[in-house]
């Protein structure tokens, strides 16, 4: 069994996520484990990937390759693939990945599974788990040819150290025009200030429900109090409530904190995706019908601007006792 | 948030827009996997993609804005027209339709197979799709097709702008907006946060039935047996499990005690 991980970058380091898959496809007890890199200025990086499980590490770095897109990406990976003749493939869920992953599947006639929560060797045979319809149910899924193409939904692995080094082979990227066809015009990217709400044990999150961008004063208080960071929707950081950096979702951060609270937050696939994996997720909603009540531990039906200010009083006097 | 010029292109007659979409169960029918097949039950009552509708109306605006046809593309059973009624009613031209028993149980590999062929026999300008289907959570297919199709590809496309040539799309990803140009013909996949969506009008409604629906077999497209369903499939599904056991949820009405129940609770988690 040999496996090749998509290793995504930004801002030239290696995201948590993917090392994550690394460090569970280390653990699989494949012969061979490799990452590949693929971008522009990305050798420096490309190393570090060693101490999570990669004996070989695949550098692409052409500056045609510098721009976040999925189809130089495809060209590159089949390529490698066929060469090296690696039997699995796998991505961490991201805008980037998922395209990557489905083109490649399309290229090499290769199957896809997507959402994963984990990965075993049963029987001899590679086994993908998949929640499906809203997690009702466990479905174990795998594939009938090789390569097995696989995305792992959000957050299911960390990423362990275990010291090794890997050997760094550079490699050419035989790109074909299409691949190039899309170009990238502008990046509007903001850096995050502060701690990363990816790393804090608490998030206090607000979504449309709270009626202004002022309100969301109610949430910062009640992050401070909890010792927390804050979050947001992708409806209020589109509508310019709050900043990109800290939105959760399928196009924002994925968070798995010890508590998440969700304030007027309705819960839909799109942010679920982004904090389904929290210890503890207590919504507030004044709709007793808000998807986000199926997922959540405790689900309070009421009006936050009054139940808000309440709470980060009685935190704070419960801290200051 | 970031602000920057965004500038309209100068628009120009698009000839054709081609919307995929796709019949789920209905957001009020029981979705289950039948334990024999491991398939998803499609025998309830159908709707039309809730994600889809946001591409349907993306491409409508697009249409309105020059001239132009906009045409759906759908795989699945003969009663999947049911559902493309609705895009039908909101302005979409007309609907063809992939239906045959040997598509059936089509995974990412087949399925973009058989949709890229349609839409190479349809020559489109523009490909549109949603951003996921809301009954398997995919959210890949498109790069898939694109793939097929030799065609450069944008996802989670938030504001489109087609015209001149091109397309430029604003999408967002984990780290910020980008802005993406490619040439048409291209694969634009919208997120639900591009527009909203229309409700179609009475008139709309009353000819919808009238516009044309094609449907078409594997064979029609040229496509042998083996490279739709199951065979032409490359995935499969060993087995059903129920899911790991979750603590009790609790759910309150806010009876002005709330707040001290939350605390209560946390507290009870140790997490306060």
């Amino acid at each position: 069994m040999s496996t090749l991980v998509f290793l995504e970058h930004h801002g030239g380091e290696l995201q948590k996520g993917a090392l994550g898959v690394l460090s569970k496809a280390a653990s699989l007890g494949d012969d061979r484990v490799a990452g590949a890199v693929v971008g522009s200025g990305v050798k420096d990086a490309a190393g570090g990937a060693g101490a999570y499980g990669a004996q070989t590490v695949y550098v692409f770095d052409d500056p045609r390759l510098e721009a976040p897109l999925p189809q130089p990406r495809v060209d590159a990976l089949a390529s490698l693939v066929q060469e090296e003749g690696f039997d699995t493939v796998l991505f961490a869920a991201s805008v980037l990945s998922a395209d990557t992953a489905a083109g490649l599947a399309a290229r090499l006639d290769a199957g896809l599974n997507w959402d994963l929560v984990d990965l075993a060797r049963e029987d001899g045979r590679l086994v993908g788990k998949r929640p499906a319809l809203s997690d009702s149910v466990y479905v174990d899924v795998g594939w009938t040819s090789e390569p097995r193409i696989a995305l792992i939904r959000s957050g299911s692995f960390d990423p362990a150290q275990t010291g090794g080094t890997a050997d760094v082979q550079e490699r050419q990227a035989d790109i074909q025009d299409f691949s190039l066809a899309a170009t990238m015009v502008e990046q509007a990217h903001e850096e995050s200030e502060g701690p990363s709400i990816e790393d804090a044990d608490i998030v206090v999150a607000g979504g449309r429900g709270l009626g202004s961008p002022d309100a969301f004063s109610l949430v910062e208080d009640l992050a401070k109090a909890l010792g927390g960071a804050v979050g947001a929707t992708r409806a209020v950081v589109d509508a310019g409530w709050y900043p990109y950096s800290t939105q959760v979702g399928q196009t924002g951060r994925t968070v798995s904190p010890k508590l998440y609270v969700a304030c007027g937050i309705s819960g839909a696939i799109q942010h679920k995706v982004g904090m389904q994996g929290s210890g503890v997720i207590v919504a507030i909603n004044k709709d007793p019908n808000a998807p986000i009540f199926e997922f959540s531990d405790l689900g309070v039906v009421g009006d936050l601007h009054e139940i808000l200010p309440k709470l980060t009083e009685l935190i704070r006097a419960r801290k200051g006792s | 948030m970031p602000k920057f010029a965004y500038v309209p292109l100068v628009r120009v007659r698009l000839v054709k827009i081609a919307v995929c979409v796709k019949q789920v169960p209905d957001a009020g029918a029981p979705k289950r996997l039948d334990p024999q097949t491991k398939r998803l039950d499609r025998s309830v009552e159908g709707a039309l993609n809730p994600f889809d509708v946001n591409a349907v109306e993306a491409a409508l605006r697009i249409k309105e804005a020059g001239e132009g046809e906009v045409v759906l593309v759908t795989l699945g059973p003969a009663k999947a027209l049911e559902s493309l009624r609705r895009a039908l009613a909101m302005g979409a031209d007309r609907a063809v339709l992939v239906s045959d028993d040997t598509a059936e149980g089509s995974d990412l590999v087949a399925t973009s197979r058989i949709l890229a062929s349609v839409l190479e026999r349809e020559g489109a300008d523009l490909i549109l799709f949603g951003q996921q289907s809301s009954d398997s959570d995919g959210a890949v297919l498109w790069s898939a097709v694109a793939d097929r199709l030799k065609l450069p590809v944008v996802s989670q496309v938030a504001e489109l702008d087609v015209g001149d040539g091109k397309v430029k799309a604003k999408r967002q990803t984990e780290f910020g907006y980008d802005v993406i140009e490619a040439p048409t013909p291209a694969v634009v996949a919208v997120s639900d946060a591009i527009n909203e969506p229309r409700f179609p009008s009475l008139k709309g409604i009353m000819g919808a039935k009238s516009k044309p629906q094609e449907t078409l077999s594997a064979g029609d497209l040229g496509l042998a047996a083996d490279a739709v369903g199951e065979g032409g499939s490359r995935t499969e599904v060993y087995a059903l499990h129920d899911p790991p056991a979750r603590g009790d949820s609790v759910k309150i009405e806010d009876d002005a005690g709330a707040a001290e129940k939350i605390v209560d609770y946390l507290a009870e988690k140790k997490l306060v």
